[in-house]
């Protein structure tokens, strides 16, 4: 009983493993571009990238530090002159489609663009029918 | 024919609860991979930051011998249970060089006296810019470049003692 209560301690007392860096984060990563054109681009952009450390998430949302990182190279690529699509693409050679939460039509998305339309085209076909029927 | 239609519902739902569930057993793999296999390694050039080691520059592959580009930090834990195993790939005969991830001098040295240093070049890269463009997602993750400056394998995570025949045979072949 005792062990286990100072076990119990001891895990209250316990230090958590840290698994981020001590630097601060980017400047970039927190600071908006002079340019507000260019932050409203940079922000539309980050909105739409996979952070990859935390897939659920978009980098604009995540706090952890390969996101903030990320943001900080979206920021400083469009600062420098590049166009949000042109970092897109920058990304999407480096990790693929999934990197990206707004993926192109390819062969492999295409179902979930077409998925829809089939259900809708299917739901139509069976209210019409059903409508018919009423009419009888 | 419209009794075997009212079974239909049932059997989507099976089928549904099937997919999930094997997918409770078997979860996908998360694993994001690098797009770059197979193509010259992004142009960079890092700072050192280590004194008495020199920092890195893509120019220092690709000179007719295979090299192993490690990702590492010293704040990754992952990457101490990695140290001993580069050192082995090391008498081994095989080339490494680091990339540090956001890393301080002080930290680093710490890291490297304590878990060894296999490295001949370590570059300093604190804003992961460097990672980005390899296309790597974490630390550590190693890169084998080729003899020609081409990434020819991608390992993600630390390399354990039962992968050291992989990397050494990813290294025999991009000779």
């Amino acid at each position: 009983m005792m062990r286990r209560l100072l076990l119990a301690l001891m895990l209250l007392l316990a230090a958590p493993a840290l698994a981020d860096s001590s630097l601060p984060p980017a400047p970039d990563a927190n600071r908006q571009l002079a340019d507000p054109a260019k932050e409203a681009e940079a922000k539309k952009l980050m909105e739409t990238l996979r952070c990859l450390v935390c897939q659920g998430q978009a980098i604009s949302d995540s706090d952890a530090e390969m996101a903030g990182d990320m943001r900080a190279l979206v920021r400083q690529r469009i600062a420098a002159g590049e166009s949000g699509p042109q970092v897109r693409d920058w990304l999407i050679k480096r990790y693929g489609d999934y990197v990206s939460y707004d993926p192109p039509m390819s062969q492999i998305t295409a179902p979930l663009w077409l998925a829809p339309l089939a259900l809708l085209a299917i739901g139509a076909l069976i209210a019409s029918r059903s409508f018919k029927r009423k009419k009888r | 024919m419209k009794r075997a239609l009212l079974f239909l519902p049932i059997i989507f739902f099976i089928g549904i609860a099937a997919v999930l569930a094997s997918g409770l057993f078997k979860p996908a793999d998360r694993t994001v991979r690098s797009a770059l296999i197979g193509q010259q390694l992004p142009a960079f050039a890092l700072p050192a930051i280590v004194p008495g080691q020199p920092g890195l520059a893509s120019t220092d592959f690709g000179k007719g011998e295979p090299r192993l580009l490690n990702v590492f930090a010293s704040w990754c834990a992952p990457c101490i249970a990695e140290a001993p195993i580069l050192t082995r790939l090391k008498d081994a005969g095989v080339k490494i060089d680091g990339v540090a991830i956001r890393d301080t001098e002080a930290a680093l040295q710490n890291f490297l006296a304590r878990n060894g240093n296999p490295f001949e070049r370590i570059g300093s890269d604190p804003q992961s810019t460097i990672q980005f463009a390899l296309g790597s997602s974490g630390v550590p993750e190693s890169f084998v470049i080729d003899a020609r400056g081409r990434i020819a394998h991608q390992h993600v995570g630390d390399i354990k003692a039962s992968d050291v025949p992989v990397i050494l045979a990813a290294i025999e072949k991009a000779r």
